[in-house]
């Protein structure tokens, strides 16, 4: 996997006012459970995305707790209702601190 | 009456190896015992029931590493009713939790769907807390061919 853990987000670019639309994300990640060994034996320790959020217009739309029970490259598909134009804002959490953000514009009519 | 020590080492040794056994059950009830002891957490003072939501996750899985879920929740999700929590979990994997979907009213539709590393064939379950604090339940079984724990 490339060293960058890149976020890749599918939002529809148009939709009316009301509609619920299917929002689909995915981060690439390798999602170290903790349960793997190296050759020594030793356990290779967890390094996960532990924490998920997508907000629109600052506000909480979805949020997932990620356990180590998750895929690698975590695969996130959920829906969100609309009823103006405006920002989604994507927001992933690594164990070790690290944030990680996408957004995307809708316009709504 | 006194025990000399070689009594008391053999009782000790009983004890403590009895004290092992009790709390190192097999690999499979102690699973299901991790994982229940999740839903019971969950679920707080209420007692799951059956219906409102809708797994989906295929019979066969091929490769346990990358296995579909998606979760479905009947609810109005109006700002007075709606699913506040979705939990998923695995029975039958080193550490049941999948995750856990938490939903607003803005979420528009109480559905999710994602992909999580199944050990082996076992059980995966649903739990969905409600705003109002009710809770419901569901299970399929996944039958493994490949597992995905790293093992």
């Amino acid at each position: 996997m490339a060293s960058a853990n890149k976020p890749r987000v599918k939002v529809p670019k148009k939709a009316a006012a009301g509609d619920i639309i299917t929002i689909k994300t995915l981060i690439s990640h390798k999602m170290e459970s903790g349960q793997r060994k190296d050759k020594d034996g030793a356990a290779i320790p967890r390094k996960i995305i532990n924490h998920f959020k997508a907000e629109f217009a600052g506000q909480t739309v979805f949020e997932t707790v990620i356990e180590p029970g998750m895929s690698a490259n975590p695969f996130l598909s959920f829906s969100a209702k609309v009823q103006e134009s405006g920002d989604f804002q994507f927001t992933w959490t690594d164990d070790d601190g690290s944030v990680y953000e996408a957004s995307k514009s809708i316009t709504v009519s | 009456m006194s025990f000399n020590r070689r009594q008391f080492i053999a009782i000790g040794t009983g004890v403590s190896a009895s004290a092992v056994l009790g709390l190192a059950p097999s690999t499979a009830s102690a699973a299901g015992e991790l994982a229940q002891a999740a839903i019971d957490a969950f679920s707080g003072d209420a007692t799951p029931a059956e219906g409102k939501i809708t797994l989906t996750v295929p019979e066969i899985a091929e490769n346990g590493n990358t296995v579909p879920v998606e979760i479905s929740v009947e609810s109005a999700m109006s700002e007075d009713d709606y699913v506040a929590e979705v939990m998923i979990l695995a029975d039958g994997n080193p550490a049941p939790g999948l995750a856990t979907f938490k939903f607003t009213p803005m979420s528009g539709r109480a559905n999710a769907s994602t992909r999580v590393r199944l050990a082996q064939t076992q059980d995966v379950y649903a739990v969905a807390k409600m705003s109002d604090g009710s809770v419901y339940m569901t299970s399929k079984s996944v039958k493994v061919t490949i597992g995905g724990c790293g093992g």
